[in-house]
């Protein structure tokens, strides 16, 4: 057993963490600050942070990852960091020359409180910022909320790079959350099929899931521009996907740019899907063009077509809020029963929207917000469930136990494909189906006995 | 001739190439650069001076990682029956959870915990306050849950600046618990200017609280310690096995397939056989302080360094039933090398090598390359020191900066009752006499042929520079180096996680090492990163149906 000393019997726990289902905030705002053209993230802390963040997002991609860091001596760390900023960002210039810097900071920064802002002022005094290069910051301390916090938190930042000129631009601001370049890629396509003229911040795709080709680009042709950003507060509107990872951002240009939003979940599935689609027809007054509702009914179809094996199939999930919302209200509509639900990133609400959504269920339903995974393995201990979803750390659950899983989330460190393929949308609801069927009927042909094994299914 | 002419382009005039790395940089950056870069002159009697083991120059997007790392992430992660707590917010122990490659054998029923991340996960309020009430909460909910016989607690960057004192915190739950030793790590990670520092701490407090609490004699004969051995992808089994093969007891490995028990015992052995003379050279010298056990240096990777080194020990215990029962088994292991050697040579025969890896593999695979008749054109190290460039015999000149001078020596003197001589005074000097070098590290560049460079901490631009002037077949680095380098047309072998291959080390790990590297140097895949319009651009006719 790989997981040998988790026991059945679960005690409350009040200090330690044990298998943890988030990470700290800095990966976040670097994996957001990759889908802005041209930008190298910059992690003001000591180096060991900016090496796991990027080695950490580069085992999920298998890309490179490009980030620069302060590097903090134990000097630095007692007297301010504001020296080896102010050298990161001459050396950054001179020898990468992006466009922007995105700084984002980490616990040490944050404990002996460096000031962003005035370490930018005081390099822009000094001319280290060369003409028509931006330099944008994130405060994202480690000790507060996960990755996702950071995320949000520099999507944010990307939104207060917008200039209000007073002319409405026709657009229309997409937040998609944190999404895979795959998902980003399928948002711009249904975008593209609806005619609607938009922004999209992040954008990682064509950053994230690049091509071979003999050369090496630091800033690959993807990302959102520094122009878009500056003009996201003249769009017609936001759509923001995800409270957790989108909301900060949207809310902020509503307030200060007078840009209304909507805060929907993130388009995994058939419903929250739909109610993107329509509120986008909404907000940007359009009709649904047929080729869309025709995928619709492509799902719809195969939610009917393979029914039986969905019904009453017991889940585990493990991951972020803004996901996991969206995915089980996916799998209540499948009738699937997804009875224990985990997410270590902090949030009553999260528990308050899954109770919601499992609300009609036939049974109990564990939640937790700010739980780990060895809460998650000892809930299925005591009640297994047919299958798992979350990301490569389930593994060890999914062998021990002998369940199924359907790798989806972050990281997933030891398959590809979710550089690639989306799981957003109506098309991106296919392949969720076909994921969590593969699942089910694999083990199902594994554990048919031969009279019982059957051709069709 | 074809070849040759190809073999000459490629050879660019040194001094040049130094002059492209340097040229982007700012004028002070530059002046500092240029003294971890060398030109290799293979002097005869003196190795040129590099600079090494000096802060990292902010905003250059080094490969180094932390001390939190080098401590808890190299020395401790690989010991299965130590519960590794890590005092902070959640990323440090998240980071290194399952992510270097230490495999282990726990058995049916052994305890492990490495598949486990334990965390005291500090929120604000812990900044606020001070975590010592949630850490030592934490220690108590650990042992509760799986009574570990021992739990380490590492600290990472805020838990030094708020003043929580790990120590004190650990001894007291030490004293409370009874039966499970409880320990520290003063691991921050801004301390030192990289991993190196937390090899020295983790050395420091593993030999303080570990070694020497357990004096039973273990049964068998040549008795050692392999020191600097993290058994990734398995390279500790291969060794074992051949240690194993020929009758070498292995006290304790530092520290892969570690347990508590080998480390307390290790105190016990004759020989010390360190392989990562960077990460545990500091244990080595102690266990030689206070116990009398005398090191050597020795290399298990390449077929050829495994044999060396298997004569090496056998010459140390110079009983005639050892030295030949080692040579038994290399005449028994070689034949299977020399098939695989063979069958590469033709395809791997000539062709050139980059080596950037942390603080001991950039030399030790140099070997392996030769064996395949491949050459080491340019390689360095992240974080090793002017010794493991130079040789030991810097150690004297070696000035420590203000960065790290705050690194923990510990003074270790020898035990009243436990120092023991393993060999007389008489029996050293005839092995001195006869050409064996105790306490010996050459270092890597008097084993790097004139006319090679040798860069300390490089850079994703230097990196990428090097490649593009000297174009070698080969560039081995770590997971942040390698789609970056592959994405410029060149193979690029991981040389930290293996790319989730081995083992390396010993016969058999040769044996794979040649067969992958052939691999990469021969796939077919970089021929196709052209599509066969890029090649031929421009129609010379149009067809018929136009």
């Amino acid at each position: 057993m790989l997981l040998r000393h988790t026991p059945k019997e679960i005690t409350e726990r009040s200090a330690v963490m044990i298998n943890p289902a988030k990470t700290c905030q800095p990966i976040g705002a670097m994996y957001a600050a990759l889908g802005i053209h041209g930008c190298l993230p910059h992690s003001h802390g000591s180096q060991g942070c900016c090496a796991y963040h990027r080695s950490t997002l580069t085992r999920h991609y298998k890309e490179p990852i490009s980030a620069a860091t302060s590097s903090f001596t134990e000097g630095a760390s007692v007297f301010g960091g504001q020296a080896n900023m102010l050298q990161a960002i001459d050396n950054i210039f001179s020898v990468y020359d992006p466009e922007v810097i995105a700084i984002h900071t980490t616990c040490l920064s944050e404990t002996i409180g460096d000031d962003l802002k005035q370490i930018k002022t005081k390099a822009e005094k000094e001319g280290k910022i060369p003409k028509g290069k931006e330099i944008i910051s994130a405060s994202t301390p480690s000790y507060v909320g996960s990755h996702v916090t950071g995320f949000s938190t520099m999507v944010a930042s990307m939104a207060k790079m917008a200039e209000p000129t007073g002319k409405k631009n026709g657009k229309v601001n997409i937040i998609p959350g944190w999404v895979e370049p795959a998902d980003m890629e399928e948002l711009k396509r249904l975008m593209g099929l609806t005619g609607v003229k938009y922004i999209m911040f992040p954008d990682t795709s064509g950053v994230l899931n690049g091509p071979m080709s003999g050369e090496y680009k630091m800033f690959p042709d993807g990302g959102v521009t520094v122009a878009e950003l500056k003009s996201c507060g003249d769009s017609v509107g936001t759509l923001a996907m995800g409270e957790w990872c989108s909301a900060a951002a949207a809310h902020w240009l509503d307030s200060k740019c007078k840009v209304p939003c909507s805060v929907l979940d993130m388009p995994f599935g058939l419903q929250a899907t739909d109610r993107f689609i329509d509120a986008l027809r909404k907000i940007a007054g359009i009709t649904v063009p047929d080729e869309i509702v025709h995928e619709r009914g492509q799902l719809v179809d195969m939610i009917t077509d393979m029914h039986q094996y969905f019904y009453h199939k017991k889940v585990a999930l493990v991951g972020d809020p803004d996901q996991l919302i969206a995915m089980t209200e996916f799998l209540v509509a499948l009738d699937m029963l997804p009875v224990h639900i985990v997410t270590g990133t902090p949030g009553k609400k999260f528990e308050e929207r899954i109770k919601e959504i499992t609300a009609g269920m036939p049974c109990p339903v564990n939640v937790r917000a700010k739980g780990d995974m060895f809460l998650l393995h000892q809930w299925i201990k005591n009640e297994p469930v047919d299958l798992i979803i979350g990301n490569t750390y389930c593994k060890y659950i999914a062998r021990d136990e002998d369940i199924p899983l359907v790798r989806w989330g972050f990281p997933i460190l030891d398959r590809q494909g979710h550089q690639y393929f989306p799981t957003v949308g109506y098309k991106g609801g296919l392949r969720l189906l076909e994921k969590i069927l593969n699942a089910l009927l694999d083990r199902k042909d594994r554990d048919s006995t031969e009279s019982g094994f059957e051709l069709v299914l | 001739m074809a070849a040759n002419a190809e073999k000459k382009a490629r050879t660019p005039d040194l001094a040049e190439v130094k002059g492209e790395l340097l040229k982007k940089y700012p004028p002070k950056v530059a002046r500092k650069r240029a003294k971890q870069i060398l030109i290799n002159e293979a002097l005869q009697n003196e190795t040129p001076e590099i600079s090494a083991n000096v802060r990292t120059t902010p905003g250059i997007i080094t490969m180094r990682g932390c001390t939190y790392a080098g401590c808890k992430g190299v020395i401790m992660g690989p010991t299965r029956d130590i519960v590794n707590l890590v005092h902070g917010p959640v990323g440090c122990s998240f980071y290194a959870w399952l992510t270097r490659r230490n495999q282990t054998d726990a058995g049916e029923t052994g305890e492990n915990y490495m598949n486990y991340c334990f965390s005291t996960d500090m929120q604000d309020s812990d900044i606020i306050f001070g975590g010592e009430k949630k850490l030592a909460a934490a220690i108590q909910e650990v042992y509760d849950l799986m009574h570990p016989k021992a739990i380490a607690v590492f600290a990472t960057c805020p838990v030094g600046l708020i003043g929580d004192d790990i120590h004190t915190v650990s001894r007291q739950m030490k004293e409370k618990l009874g039966d499970c030793n409880v320990f520290a790590f003063s691991c921050e990670g801004y301390k030192g200017v990289s991993q190196s520092a937390g090899h020295h701490i983790a050395n420091n407090q593993v030999f303080r609280h570990l070694v020497g609490l357990n004096d039973e004699v273990k049964p068998g004969k040549y008795k050692i310690n392999l020191l600097g051995e993290y058994n990734i992808g398995g390279d500790g089994f291969e060794i074992d096995r051949i240690f194993k093969k020929c009758g070498i007891t292995n006290i304790s490995t530092f520290s892969g397939n570690s347990t508590y028990d080998q480390f307390t015992s290790a105190h016990t052995a004759d020989l010390n056989a360190v392989m990562c003379h960077r990460s545990i050279n500091y244990v080595a010298d102690m266990l030689e302080t206070k116990y009398g056990i005398p090191w050597v240096k020795v290399n298990f990777i390449g077929a050829d360094a495994t044999a060396k080194s298997l004569r090496k020990i056998a010459k140390y215990f110079g009983d005639p039933e050892l030295i030949d029962r080692v040579e038994t088994v290399i005449a028994e292991e070689m034949p299977a090398v020399e098939v695989a050697r063979a069958e590469v040579r033709p395809r791997t025969e000539g062709k050139t090598a980059m080596l950037f890896v942390g603080g001991s593999r950039a030399h030790h695979y140099q070997e392996l390359f030769a064996e395949m008749g491949m050459q080491t054109i340019s390689a360095g190290y992240e974080f090793a020191h002017r010794d493991d460039y130079e040789g030991r015999q810097v150690i004297p000149n070696l000035q420590v900066d203000a960065d790290s001078r705050n690194i923990e020596e510990i003074e270790v003197e020898a035990d009243p009752q436990r120092f023991r001589e393993r060999k007389t005074p008489a029996e050293i000097k005839a092995l001195e006499d006869a050409g064996y070098k105790f306490k010996h590290y050459e270092g890597l560049i008097p084993d790097m042929d004139k006319g090679t460079i040798i860069i300390d901490d490089l850079n994703q631009y230097e990196a990428e520079k090097l490649v593009e002037l000297m174009k070698p077949d080969i560039f081995c680095a770590g997971i942040k180096e390698k789609f970056s380098i592959q994405k410029l047309g060149v193979p690029m072998k991981q040389l930290h996680s293996y790319d989730s291959g081995g083992p390396y080390a010993g016969f058999k790990g040769a044996v794979n090492f040649y067969h992958e590297i052939d691999r990469l140097v021969n796939s077919r895949v970089f021929g196709y990163l052209k599509a066969p319009w890029q090649k031929n651009p421009e129609l010379s006719a149009t067809y018929v149906w136009e």
